[in-house]
C-alpha cells in the first residue's frame, strides 16, 4: 500500500473528468468527516454520502409500529440506543416513553433475549434494524429463544441488504466505496455481479490510508473505462465472507420487499424471519395493523440519502433540525450524514 | 432550560455548563464565584474585622469542592476513596496552590460492607499522605437501603497559591503550546469495562493519581505557565473546549500527537467512542508559551505520574471557541463539541 503522501499527491493531481464517488456505510460517512478526507480532494472529485446508515434508511412507519406495540400491546421494547430519538410520524420512542411506553436500551440483541427470559411476565420485542453486519446476532437471539421455548420474545424487523439498492442508485455515482464491515460478512461475489451490470466499486477500509487507497484505485480504474470490482480491504474482507454468519442468516431469514426512507420500496431488499421462526416475528405474533408512516414535509432526509441534496442544503439543517432537536433520522443517528455534517462541519 | 435534569447534565459537557451558567450562577452570583476548578480569594477578605489594615493578609487562599459517585467503587487502579483525594488536590494544584487541608463528608447506604469502607478510608489516608495534605474534618451520614448507591463522598480542599503564580482558564494566548501529561481516556475506559455492560475484556488501568507534587515541581522550575487544568469527566476534549471558550481563542490539535494507549483505542473503536471525551483522573492539560514548552516537558518528565508528557497542539487566534484537528492526512476537521450522553452504535 502506498503511503499517505503519495496517495494524496496522486489524488490531488487528478485532472480528468468530474467523478462522483458514493459511500454507503455509516462508518465511512463518519470516518471521512473525522479524517477530513473531503478537504484534500480536488474539485473534480465529489464524495457523496448514500444510504449507508441503517437507522437513517428506516422509515417513520417502523418507529410508529414499535410505538404501537408498546402502547397498544403493552410490549417492552428493547432497542439499540440510536433508535430512541428517531422521530416517527407523531413522536419518537423517547416521546412514547414519556407516555408510559417501556423502552429499554440494550447493547446486544442477546441481552434482549436474556431480559425476556428473566421477565416472563413481559412481552419483549427487539427492534431489529441493520445490514448484514448486525443480522446474524439479531437472528441468533431468535434461535436462542426458539431453543429455550420462550413465548415472550419476538423481533420487529427492518433489516436490509444493499444488493438491489445499488441498482436503484446506479446513476447517482460513477463508482461506490463498498462497505467494509458488511463485506466482511457477505464476501465480494455481489460486487462481481454488479460489475456485470456496469456498476463499479471497491471494498474500502476505515483508516485514512485505506480510504485514500480506495479513492485512488477508483480514479485509476475509471480512467481505464471498464466496470470494475476490487477489494481494497483484503486484510479483513475475504471473497467468501463469513460462512458461519451467512449460514445463520440463511437458516433463519428470508428475503422480502423493504421500504427505504428516500428510496421507497425496493424489491427483495429486506430480510424477515422465515416460516420456521415466524412465531418470533412481532408483526405476525401481534397481528400488527398496517401502518403508513407520515413524512414531515420539511424533512429532506430522503434526497440526502440518495446523495441528491447535501445536508447543509436542507432548509431545516442547523436551524430547527439539530442533533438535540432532530426532525429527521439523518440528524439523530451518530452515523447519519446530517449529524456528521453538523458535528464536523468546518467553518 | 430543560424541564428535567438528565444524565447529560452531569456529563461535564455543554449541558453541564448550561446548568451551571443558567441556574447556579444565577442564584450564587458574587465576584469570587469561579469558572475554574478552584476559587482564589484574598485572605482574609479586605472588609474583615472592619477593614482593619493590621488584619490584612497577603495570601491567596485557594478553595475547591468535589462530589464522588463513581460506580463501581473499586476499579483497576484505585477506589472511590483514592479518587476523592486526587480529584480535590488536583483541582487546587491547577490553580497553582499547595494543597493543605481537606474535609470529607460520607453518605453511606445501610448494609455497605465495613471491609469495603475500610479499604476506602485506607486509600484516602495513603493518598492524602502522598499528596502532603491533612484531612482535618468530616461528616458521616447513613441512609436507608436503596436511598444512595453504596457510598458517596464529598470533599472540600483549601491551599495557598505559590507566589508569582497566575493561572486560569481565560489566560491562554495564541502561540501557546498545549501539553498533556500522559495517555488519555484511561479512567473513563477503565470504568466502562469494570461495569461489564459490553462484555469486553481489556486490561485498562485508571490513571487516578495525585498530581500536586508534579505541579509544584513544575512551578518551582518555571512560573511562565498560563493554564493548568486537570482533565476529569468529559476528558481532555472538554478541557480544550472550556479553555477555548474562556480564553476566546481557537485550538489546533495534532491528531497524531494525542497519546492513546492501544487498549483504549481498541475499546473506543469497538464502541464508537472518542478517546478525547473519556474521563481522565490523573492527567493535566497545560497551556504555556511555546518558547517555554521544552522546559516544561523536561520538568514534568522528571516527576512521578507525568513522565509521558507531550505537546498535542497549539493555541491560535483563528476560529475562537473551536478546536480544529489537523488530521494525519494534513487535512483539517473540527473536533465535535462535547455534549449529550453516550449511545451505543448500531453498526
Amino acid at each position: 500500500m502506498k503511503d499517505i503522501k503519495e496517495l494524496t499527491s496522486y489524488i490531488q493531481n487528478y485532472s480528468g473528468a468530474q467523478i462522483k464517488i458514493m459511500e454507503v456505510c455509516g462508518t465511512h460517512t463518519h470516518e471521512i468527516f473525522k479524517q477530513g478526507i473531503r478537504n484534500i480532494l480536488p474539485s473534480n472529485i465529489t464524495l457523496i454520502s448514500g444510504p449507508g446508515c441503517p437507522v437513517c434508511v428506516t422509515p417513520n412507519s417502523f418507529i410508529d409500529e414499535a410505538i404501537a406495540l408498546a402502547l397498544e400491546n403493552n410490549c417492552t421494547i428493547t432497542t439499540f440506543g440510536d433508535l430512541v430519538r428517531v422521530p416517527g410520524s407523531e413522536m419518537s420512542l423517547a416521546g412514547a416513553r414519556s407516555k408510559g411506553a417501556k423502552i429499554n436500551v440494550v447493547y446486544s440483541p442477546l441481552d434482549a433475549e436474556i431480559y425476556a427470559e428473566e421477565h416472563p411476565e413481559e412481552q419483549v420485542v427487539f427492534l431489529s434494524v441493520g445490514f448484514e453486519t448486525t443480522v446474524p446476532a439479531n437472528a441468533l437471539s431468535v434461535v436462542h429463544a426458539y431453543n429455550k421455548g420462550l413465548k415472550n420474545y419476538s423481533i420487529l424487523t427492518a433489516n436490509k441488504t444493499m444488493d438491489n439498492a445499488y441498482s436503484v442508485l446506479k446513476d447517482s455515482a460513477d463508482a461506490f466505496l463498498y462497505p467494509g464491515h458488511v463485506s466482511v460478512i457477505t464476501g465480494t461475489s455481489l460486487y462481481e455481479k454488479l460489475k456485470g451490470q456496469g456498476i463499479s466499486g471497491v471494498v474500502c477500509g476505515f483508516t485514512s490510508q485505506e480510504i485514500l487507497t480506495a479513492i485512488a484505485t477508483i480514479i485509476e480504474n475509471l480512467e481505464k473505462g471498464k466496470p470494475f470490482a476490487l477489494n481494497c480491504y483484503p486484510s479483513v474482507v475475504k471473497p467468501e465472507g463469513n460462512p458461519a454468519a451467512l449460514k445463520i442468516i440463511k437458516d433463519t431469514m428470508k428475503s422480502c420487499d423493504a421500504e427505504w426512507r428516500g428510496l421507497g420500496i425496493i424489491k427483495d431488499s429486506g430480510l424477515e424471519l422465515n416460516d420456521m421462526y415466524a412465531q418470533y416475528d412481532a408483526r405476525k405474533k401481534f397481528n400488527l395493523r398496517k401502518i403508513e408512516g407520515k413524512q414531515n414535509p420539511a424533512c429532506r432526509c430522503g434526497e440526502i440519502l440518495q446523495g441528491k441534496c447535501r445536508p447543509d442544503e436542507c432548509p431545516c439543517f442547523g436551524k430547527n433540525c439539530t442533533p438535540e432537536h432532530p426532525i429527521g433520522a439523518c440528524m439523530v443517528s451518530g452515523e447519519g450524514s446530517c449529524s456528521a455534517f453538523y458535528k464536523y462541519n468546518i467553518l | 432550560m430543560d424541564e428535567f435534569i438528565t444524565l447529560a447534565h452531569g456529563a461535564g459537557g455543554r449541558q453541564t455548563s448550561d446548568l451551571i451558567g443558567g441556574l447556579f450562577k444565577k442564584y450564587f452570583a458574587n465576584e469570587n464565584l469561579t469558572e475554574d476548578d478552584a476559587a482564589v480569594v484574598k485572605f482574609p477578605p479586605a472588609d474583615f474585622n472592619n477593614g482593619d489594615s493590621a488584619a490584612q493578609g497577603n495570601a491567596d487562599l485557594v478553595m475547591t469542592t468535589d462530589g464522588f459517585i463513581v460506580s463501581p467503587q473499586e476499579f483497576n487502579g484505585g477506589n472511590i476513596g483514592k479518587l476523592s483525594i486526587c480529584g480535590t488536590v488536583n483541582d487546587l494544584a491547577c490553580m497553582g496552590a499547595k494543597p493543605l487541608y481537606l474535609t470529607c463528608a460520607f453518605v453511606i447506604e445501610e448494609g455497605f460492607p465495613f471491609s469495603k469502607l475500610e479499604k476506602i478510608a485506607e486509600a484516602m489516608g495513603k493518598t492524602a499522605k502522598e499528596a502532603g495534605v491533612q484531612i482535618i474534618a468530616g461528616d458521616t451520614k447513613v441512609t436507608g437501603k436503596g436511598q444512595v448507591d453504596g457510598i458517596f463522598i464529598t470533599t472540600t480542599g483549601v491551599g495557598l497559591r505559590l507566589n508569582g503564580v497566575k493561572t486560569g482558564g481565560s489566560l491562554a494566548k495564541p502561540g501557546d503550546a498545549v501539553i498533556v501529561t500522559g495517555n488519555i481516556g484511561q479512567h473513563g475506559c477503565c470504568i466502562l469495562i469494570e461495569r461489564n455492560e459490553f462484555g469486553i475484556n481489556a486490561d485498562v488501568k485508571s490513571d487516578c493519581a495525585p498530581l500536586c507534587n508534579s505541579v509544584l515541581g513544575l512551578l518551582n522550575d518555571t512560573k511562565d505557565v498560563h493554564v493548568i487544568r486537570d482533565a476529569t469527566r468529559g476528558g481532555v476534549g472538554t478541557v480544550l473546549y472550556e479553555i477555548a471558550e474562556q480564553s476566546k481563542t481557537g485550538i489546533k490539535l495534532f491528531q497524531d500527537k494525542v497519546p492513546v494507549s492501544p487498549e483504549v483505542k481498541g475499546v473506543c473503536g469497538m464502541l464508537g467512542l472518542e478517546p478525547l471525551y473519556l474521563a481522565c483522573e490523573g492527567r493535566l492539560v497545560i497551556f504555556a508559551p511555546k518558547e517555554n514548552a521544552e522546559n516544561i516537558l523536561a520538568s514534568l518528565k522528571k516527576q512521578k505520574y507525568t513522565e509521558d508528557s507531550c505537546i498535542i497542539g497549539e493555541v491560535v487566534s483563528e476560529n475562537p471557541g473551536r478546536v480544529i484537528v489537523e488530521t494525519e492526512i494534513g487535512s483539517k476537521t473540527m473536533l465535535p463539541p462535547p455534549g449529550g450522553e453516550l449511545l451505543p452504535r448500531i453498526c
